[in-house]
């Protein structure tokens, strides 16, 4: 059994393109599309690394992660934010609420890869 | 040599003699001499206007149709002069103090200088006076008449236009020679004053000598007149309590109200202690007037054949009985009689004509530019002679119309009671400060229809201006309003009943309206002026009267320069003046600078008027209270300029707040747009890249996993391809190089079409219609009308949040427009976004409801080219937007526009 990444992102194909890509490398992968609920998921899946997409149906991924940091059970969760507004503002809003990584779509698979790796193994 | 060419040239040597006293009299005016010109008996004479042609012969004619009751002509005026002295110098004061012209002019100053009201009572005295100046030419031309009558008995004398044509027309030439010599501010002519005072005695001896000749010539002294009396019908009349009082009452009125009354007692006074003089003078003027007229009607009764017209016995007695030289003397007494009243009643009416319809009139159309020119004078001149003649030709006019049937005295009281509508207002204004305006113009009008009902038009015969059905039975069958029987009163003399009737309804419209409506500023300034106008025109003097006057103007003074201002100015006076204390002597210099230094605060009029109120003297004119009027007005006026202003600025103040407002959300909206359209782009191109990587780097992919990922990255390019036509499209439609399609199609169809475009009918919305009104033929662009609406059910489908979301699709035609609302049953578009919702890249939420925010930015494009418009309907319940434009769109001119 690989390590759990869930995936919170409202564009179903760029979840399936994810969840793909990661399964193939042998995690097992969860995937929520809407923001509303996401900390309750969190907490119930309890996953090893979260993917979190920024603009999300219902809540921006941003308050999501600042709920989570401000939680004591998810305070360490590795977190990959992913946006697709790729302006500086939104980098430096993701560093300052405590995102691990910070990656802007479209991205290249390998990286995404690579930076779920590097976030599992500390 | 005929006794009627005899006539004739004494008749032209009475005239030159006329004009010699009247030109002397200017003359002497003019040169400042002629103190026996301001005496009170030429005042008192020329009073004597009121006995006209008509007392002179017509008094003889009415004795002797109806006895003693022309005593009431002679009556009225008497009992005015003794008893009504106090109001007469009143109206005399006034007169004088404001400058008065007219009757018309002194109602119309009462009143806050009525135009209006000054035109009312200048047609009513036109209207009231015509027939009163055709009197007097009937008169002379019957005078002559008789004359002709003895040269050549049984001769139809068929001259009669001809005679009373050169009368009038040497009447105008007169009256223009002499009331229009000079434009005197005063309208005083003393020319003319002095012909009549002249002709005021040629009358009364010729009276006098004719009664002399009736009762000792003819009669055999007193004794034997008064056993004919007792013998004759005059003996017998019955004399009815009403009419007397009636038409005592009645002759009072018109002696206060006729114009050329009121131009020789008010205008034409040059001091005001005549009246004094007039008081018993006049009363005695009337009395001898009055004396023989009982014998000389009694004397004609009995030695004039059966038909002979008693209006004439004053002349016929004396022809009969081969007296050629009293007739002639007498005839000239009726022809003063009658051409004193007609010069009078021309000025008056002239100077009324002109002052109130004629030159407002001009003065419009020439829009006052040529106020600063001396043309005002010529024209103002011009303007008097032209109503001279107007007036004198309407009265010839009326006498050659009527065909001089009418008894005299019947004419005369007809006009009495006419002019009689003109007493409430002016006795009201007078002594009540409550009447009003209003109220005048309202009693004067009533008074003068239910005259003219009830009197003047049945007055021209059944059937002429009145028929003789509605004389019967009244208009329409309505018998309370037959004319002669208004609200059912029978049996009352003619005269009694209009004067009952138009004067009762005159003054309850006066006091009614008044007591209704409220007088403007003007009004009140005038109407405190001319009630207590004893008050303040009174002259002071003396030393403790100027102290007082200081202290007055002290008071004054502190209220508009401020105390300590106020207090600092006086006490240098008087030190300047060498007094002690704080208080100057109002001296000219002193009052100057008083003057002076208000005027600063309150403007030049209001200073004058304030100052001359306290100081006395010198009373404050019409011109000064208008001056006061407009200076006021000046300054609300520029108080309201400021306030208008400062609304203006609060006004751009708050349209730059919204402005700004609206700027920053576009701004905000717009940063979220980029991240938006940033999104938009990313996300189909994320999912295009990532896909094809998988395609390119995973090994051993099987072929339906293949074939699904190369659909996603194929439909994702779709995506991006529709997002970039959005933004091209706006921005074509934007710069305006649009090309439209004109097309005619049902506006059913078009409906049906953009609903099938958006997945067509299906559970998960219900649309409503009405198939009928939608049956309408438009036409336009088309397919870009069917853009806006696919747009509009598209939006609806996207966000409209009912449980069971419903559209309902209303169509209404307004004139050439049609109106489409798509309203939804879902909670519609935020309140905070309904102004800027058709801005771009606005969308509701951040929800990925699929379009960029571009859908409704460019269905208002859109509808902008088709010459529509599209609006967001704020609704309590439902979101809806109104989609509205031409059914025949005229888009050739807008394809021009933007062709090439």
């Amino acid at each position: 059994m690989g390590a759990k990444v869930l995936l919170i992102e409202d564009e179903p194909n760029i979840t399936e393109a994810i969840g793909f890509i990661l399964s193939r490398d042998g995690l097992t992968v969860k995937s929520h599309s809407n923001g509303v609920d996401a900390v309750d998921v969190v907490r119930r899946e309890a996953p090893d690394v979260l993917v979190l997409d920024v603009m999300l149906p219902g809540r921006s991924g941003y308050d999501i992660l600042q709920d989570l940091r401000n939680d004591d059970q998810t305070q360490g969760l590795p977190v990959l934010m992913l946006t697709a507004r790729g302006q500086t503002r939104d980098r430096e809003m993701a560093e300052k609420l405590g995102a691990s990584r910070y990656m802007s779509k479209p991205f290249s698979n390998a990286d995404v890869l690579q930076a779920v790796r590097d976030l599992l193994m500390p | 040599m005929s006794i009627l060419n005899l006539l004739i040239a004494v008749c032209l040597g009475y005239v030159v003699f006329l004009f010699s006293v009247a030109f002397a009299a200017d003359r002497a005016a003019r040169r400042g001499r002629g103190a026996w010109l301001r005496s009170p008996i030429v005042y008192t004479l020329s009073l004597s206007i009121y006995c006209t042609a008509w007392t002179f012969y017509g008094a003889v004619g009415f004795a002797a149709r109806s006895g003693l009751e022309f005593v009431t002509i002679y009556l009225g005026p008497t009992l005015v002069m003794i008893g009504w002295w106090g109001l007469l110098r009143k109206m005399v004061r006034i007169g004088r103090s404001q400058r008065i012209t007219s009757i018309a002019d002194m109602i119309s100053s009462r009143y806050g200088k009525s135009n209006l009201l000054a035109v009312i009572v200048t047609l009513i005295a036109v209207i009231g006076t015509t027939p009163y100046i055709a009197l007097q030419l009937q008169s002379v031309t019957l005078s002559i008449n008789a004359f002709a009558q003895v040269d050549l008995p049984g001769d139809q004398v068929s001259e009669t236009g001809t005679t009373g044509f050169l009368i009038a027309a040497g009447l105008a030439l007169f009256t223009v020679l002499f009331g229009t010599r000079n434009l005197d501010v005063n309208e005083r002519h003393h020319g003319v004053v002095m012909a009549i005072a002249v002709e005021a005695v040629i009358k009364l001896c010729a009276l006098l000598a004719v009664g002399v000749f009736v009762v000792w010539g003819l009669g055999g002294g007193p004794a034997d007149i008064l056993a004919r009396v007792d013998a004759s019908d005059i003996a017998r009349w019955e004399v009815s309590n009403s009419r007397w009082i009636g038409l005592t009452m009645l002759s009072a009125a018109a002696f206060l109200c006729l114009p050329r009354m009121f131009q020789v007692m008010v205008v034409e006074n040059q001091d005001e202690s005549h009246l004094r003089t007039a008081a018993w003078a006049f009363p005695t003027y009337l009395m001898l007037m009055s004396l023989f007229v009982i014998p000389i009607a009694v004397m004609g009764l009995d030695l004039l054949p059966e038909d002979s017209n008693p209006d004439l016995f004053v002349l016929t007695l004396p022809l009969m009985h081969g007296q050629d030289g009293l007739a002639i003397f007498s005839f000239l007494g009726g022809f003063s009689s009658a051409t004193s009243m007609v010069i009078v009643a021309a000025i008056a009416l002239s100077t009324m004509v002109s002052n109130h319809i004629v030159m407002p009139v001009w003065l419009r159309m020439t829009g006052g530019t040529a106020m600063m020119s001396g043309d005002v004078r010529s024209v103002a001149l011009l303007a008097r002679r032209l109503s001279i003649a107007a007036v004198v030709f309407l009265g010839y006019l009326y006498f050659r119309l009527s065909g001089g049937g009418t008894a005299l005295a019947a004419i005369g009281l007809i006009a009495f009671v006419g002019v009689a509508q003109f007493l409430p207002a002016l006795l009201g204004g007078l002594i009540w400060r409550g009447a009003t305006r209003s109220g005048a113009l309202a009693g004067v009008s009533i008074g003068f229809v239910t005259w003219a009902y009830c009197l003047f038009l049945p007055s021209f015969g059944p059937d002429v201006l009145i028929s003789a059905e509605v004389m019967q039975a009244g208009p329409w069958g309505i018998g309370w309003l037959r004319p002669y029987a208004l609200f059912g009163t029978e049996g009352i003399d003619n005269v009694v009943h209009a004067v009952l009737w138009s004067l009762s309804l005159n003054v309850a419209g006066f006091v009614g309206v008044s007591l209704l409506s409220f007088p403007t500023p003007v009004e009140r300034l005038q109407g405190a002026q001319f009630v207590n106008i004893f008050d303040h025109s009174g002259t002071s003097g003396g030393w403790n009267a100027g102290m007082a006057q200081s202290e007055d103007l002290l008071i004054m003074a502190q209220r508009i320069m401020g105390p300590d201002e106020a207090r600092k100015l006086f006490a240098r006076s008087a030190q300047l003046q060498g007094l002690p204390g704080f208080l100057p002597e109002p001296s000219p210099e002193f009052i100057e600078l008083l003057e002076r230094e208000l005027s600063g605060s309150v403007g030049a009029a209001t200073a004058h008027a304030m100052i001359s109120q306290i100081i006395g003297g010198a009373n404050v004119s019409v011109e000064d209270l208008l001056a006061v009027a407009d200076e006021t007005a000046q300054i609300m006026e520029y108080s309201s300029q400021l306030e208008a202003k400062s609304n203006e600025l609060a006004d751009t103040a708050r349209q730059l707040r919204e402005v700004n407002d609206k700027l920053t959300k576009l701004s905000v909206q717009k940063d979220a747009f980029l991240s938006q359209i940033s999104h938009e782009l990313r996300t189909p191109m994320t999912s295009i890249r990532s896909f094809s990587e998988i395609l390119r780097d995973t090994q051993g992919l099987d072929a339906g996993a293949q074939a699904k990922y190369a659909g996603i990255i194929h439909d994702e390019t779709l995506r991006l391809t529709r997002l970039l036509d959005d933004l091209l499209d706006l921005s074509v439609l934007e710069s305006g190089t649009v090309v439209l399609n004109p097309g005619r199609a049902r506006l059913g169809d078009l409906l049906d079409r953009a609903i099938d475009a958006t997945g067509g009918l299906d559970a998960r919305l219900r649309i409503l219609r009405e198939a009928a009104r939608e049956d309408i033929v438009v036409d336009t662009d088309l397919d870009r009308l069917v853009q806006v609406f696919i747009n509009l059910i598209a939006n609806c489908r996207k966000y409209c949040d009912a449980p069971q979301p419903e559209l309902r699709i209303d169509v209404t035609q307004r004139d050439d427009t049609v109106e489409v609302v798509f309203a939804d049953n879902g909670t519609g578009v935020p309140e905070e976004l309904q102004s800027i919702i058709f801005e771009k890249f606005v969308r509701v939420g951040e929800t990925k409801a699929g379009g960029a925010g571009l859908g409704l930015a460019i269905c208002r494009e859109i509808m902008t080219r088709l010459r529509g418009e599209i609006v967001c309907l704020p609704k309590p319940q439902g979101g809806g937007f109104l989609v509205s434009f031409p059914v025949a769109g005229g888009l050739q001119a807008a394809g021009e526009n933007v062709a090439d």
